[in-house]
């Protein structure tokens, strides 16, 4: 018998006090908490949050133009552009794009990324990314130090059960609350330990394109 | 606080510490109680709280109740999205399985993010004897492999080095290790974390194996989510080839949308946050990597045979129920004698490996059925019940049994000082013996010390303290 058929075989008689005719679904379980909730307005409360992480936060009416500033705010230069975004968006930074795919030695070299994002929670502050045209594959949200990302307005939801309703499992997602941080050294936090430690998001109400 | 869901080797520091066991102790203490503070702000401010435990809780039973079939509807998911299912019984053959996967990519070097799963199967060892070299990525652990010494505590497991001892162990061992140090490095936080961020990122940018756990796996979909705080794990997760992600099998939840309940009581319950920094979700095999899956039994079906003690499955490792207990904060994490500490050490290590030894009949004494675990579990899992329930399982095996337990785990809570000394020797063993995993209640009872049997009950002495 194999492994596999032997921790199956363990797995049910174990459960010999379930009855046979029990179906998983006839367990129940009880759903009262909340889907959504009222409250602030959620862009209020998104930037709320985000200042709270330490995240950069700006209010962009002109996408482009605010995202060429902030680049050359932070000198960024040479930025890991995702195909879905635009390379008249970095103003005179240049736009690297990731085809062939670059190596990770590559992304390290490279001032920053561009993206935009797939869902963000407000009450939690959290940016979800699904790898689509306009954020890339995961690494080129990993290695570079700067990631400044655009959020349009419609793309924020309150709670995590309506981000979860509107994300697709079958692509890879990166959750992303902060900066990344660490508290190991005397309990002292520090921001930014392997992810960007610059975390800069910009909420636009304009279209992103998706290319 | 390392900010990761999962534990580590409870095991001591090396006899080499400069920090006194009153400053450690002080430390500790302050950190449980940070931690427990930010974890009722954040748990405060949800409204549906109780809503969302008593889901969590029914998710886990409805899982447990039916896990043969969720089973293989994982298996069934991963494979579909190109991943491979590998099933081990026990922590000998999962480790095979590691060990061979690891092999055929032909590499001697993997990168771990940090998971109870691998430390219960001691599989940083196990590679070692293949000739492979495991380095752990978090960066508390890196600090504690770098000085080769053990990790003091489950959410702070380098408390115990200050500063300025972080700055020595840097500049002396990183490189041997790789990258050098700065010879410059001063000893504020910011620049050793940015010294580690250096040394590691060498190792992420070339790594080709990587190694991890899991907080959960979704039947429906065959999706595999890991919750940190550093970015190492999304480092090992991302970059490597080939990732290998080791499983126990109560990890499961049935859905997708099941991670709505688990999103939210996860993080607020273990660190104290609205959101931990990063997640990350991945189903099968991502972004041109090869994924192989371990699932992991090693006892677990036994617990799972147990009516009253199967809801210890559903733990999802938050660590809430250390810190507001009176007696780990006493008598640290290291006197639980496994990778699992605390009140869900004293229920789950006695059942995942029987009542077979001193220590495991003593850790469903290693409690005053306060009930604070209970009432902070963010699945519900009524801890004082278990307990019980396995003490009259200890009284009715008859013996010694309960008195030496009892005795046991009373000398323990009794001399820190004892305690510290046995922690020591049963760090120093363990390098000997790597799988034997003696804890200081094991040790006291190999040397024959047997203890005076009490003459009060455990609880009544606690109550007198
Ligand atoms: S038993 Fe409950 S409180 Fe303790 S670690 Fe597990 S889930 Fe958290």
């Amino acid at each position: 018998m194999s492994s596999r058929d032997q921790i199956l075989a363990r797995v049910r008689s174990a459960l010999a006090d379930v009855p046979r005719t029990e179906d998983p679904e006839d367990f129940p379980v009880p759903r009262d908490y909340e889907r959504t909730r009222s409250g602030p307005d959620v862009v209020e409360l998104l930037v709320d949050r985000l200042v709270d992480y330490k995240a950069t936060v700006h209010e962009a009416p002109e996408v482009a133009a605010a995202v060429a500033e902030a680049l050359v705010r932070h000198g960024a230069r040479r930025i890991a552009a995702p195909s879905g975004i635009p390379a008249e968006w970095l103003g005179e930074a240049e736009a690297v794009r990731d085809d062939p795919p670059l190596r990770p030695a590559e992304l390290d070299a490279l001032d920053g990324v561009v993206t935009g994002c797939a869902v963000v929670i407000a009450e939690t502050g959290t940016i979800v990314l699904d790898a689509g045209p306009d954020q890339g594959r995961r690494a080129l949200t990993l290695v570079p130090d700067y990631h400044l990302c655009v959020v349009r307005r419609d793309q924020i939801v309150r709670t995590v059960p309506e981000a979860l309703e509107r994300l697709d499992p079958a692509r890879p997602l990166t959750w992303i609350s902060g900066p990344s941080a660490t508290s190991d050294i005397e309990l002292n936090r520090v921001e930014g330990v392997h992810g960007p430690r610059t975390l800069e998001v910009l909420i636009t109400g304009e279209i992103a394109s998706t290319g | 606080m390392s900010g990761t869901f999962v534990g580590m080797p409870a095991f001591p520091e090396a006899s080499s510490s400069a920090v006194s066991d009153a400053q450690l102790r002080h430390n500790l203490r302050k950190a449980t109680h940070t931690i427990r503070a930010k974890r009722a702000a954040v748990v405060g401010e949800q409204p549906d709280w109780a809503a969302l435990r008593e889901a969590g809780a029914a998710v886990k039973d409805r899982t447990l109740r039916h896990l043969d079939v969720y089973l293989e509807r994982l298996e069934a998911a991963v494979v579909a999205a190109g991943g491979q299912v590998h099933w081990a019984g026990d922590a000998e053959e999962a480790n095979r399985i590691v060990v061979d996967l690891v092999k055929a990519t032909g590499e001697t070097e993997v990168v771990k993010v940090k998971s109870m799963a691998t430390q219960e199967i001691d599989l940083n060892a196990a590679l070692a004897s293949a000739g492979i070299r495991a380095y752990e990525t978090d960066l508390a652990e890196l600090i504690v492999q770098l000085g080769d010494d053990w990790p003091s505590h489950i959410l702070v497991p380098a408390i115990h080095r200050n500063r300025s001892e972080i700055r020595e162990i840097f500049l002396k061992h990183m490189a041997s290790w790789g990258r050098p140090a700065p010879a410059d490095l001063k000893d504020d936080p910011r620049a050793l974390a940015e010294a580690a961020r250096l040394h590691l990122r060498e190792r992420f940018l070339s790594a080709r194996v990587g190694i991890s756990g899991a907080n959960f796996a979704v039947a429906e979909t065959g999706t595999l989510v890991v919750l940190e705080s550093e970015g190492n794990g999304r480092m090992c997760l991302t970059l490597p080839e080939t990732l290998i992600s080791v499983v126990g099998i109560e990890k499961l939840v049935p859905t997708w949308a099941d991670l709505e309940v688990f999103m939210q009581l996860l993080p607020r319950s273990s660190t104290g946050e609205r959101m931990n920094p990063y997640t990350s979700m991945w189903t099968g095999a991502t972004e041109g990597q090869t994924f192989h899956l371990v699932l992991l039994d090693n006892g677990r079906t036994s617990v799972l045979s147990d009516e009253v003690g199967r809801q210890a499955l559903r733990c999802i490792r938050c660590s809430a129920c250390l810190n507001v207990c009176p007696v780990y904060e006493r008598a640290g994490g290291h006197s639980y004698g496994s990778v699992y500490p605390g009140p869900i050490g004293a229920i789950l290590t006695p059942q995942l490996r029987g009542l077979v030894g001193p220590l495991e009949e003593s850790l469903p004494y290693a409690s005053t059925l306060c009930g604070a675990c209970y009432e902070v579990c963010p699945v519900a899992i009524n801890i004082p019940e278990v307990l019980l329930d396995l003490r009259s399982k200890v009284v009715a095996r008859g013996h010694r049994g309960e008195r030496l337990a009892m005795g046991a785990a009373r000398r323990v809570l009794d001399s820190p000082r004892w305690l510290s000394l046995a922690q020591r020797s049963a760090g120093r063993l363990r390098r000997w013996t790597p799988r034997r995993l003696p804890g200081p209640l094991s040790a006291w009872s190999d040397t024959r010390d047997v203890p005076v049997p009490p003459k009060q009950s455990f609880r009544d002495w606690w109550a007198e303290r």
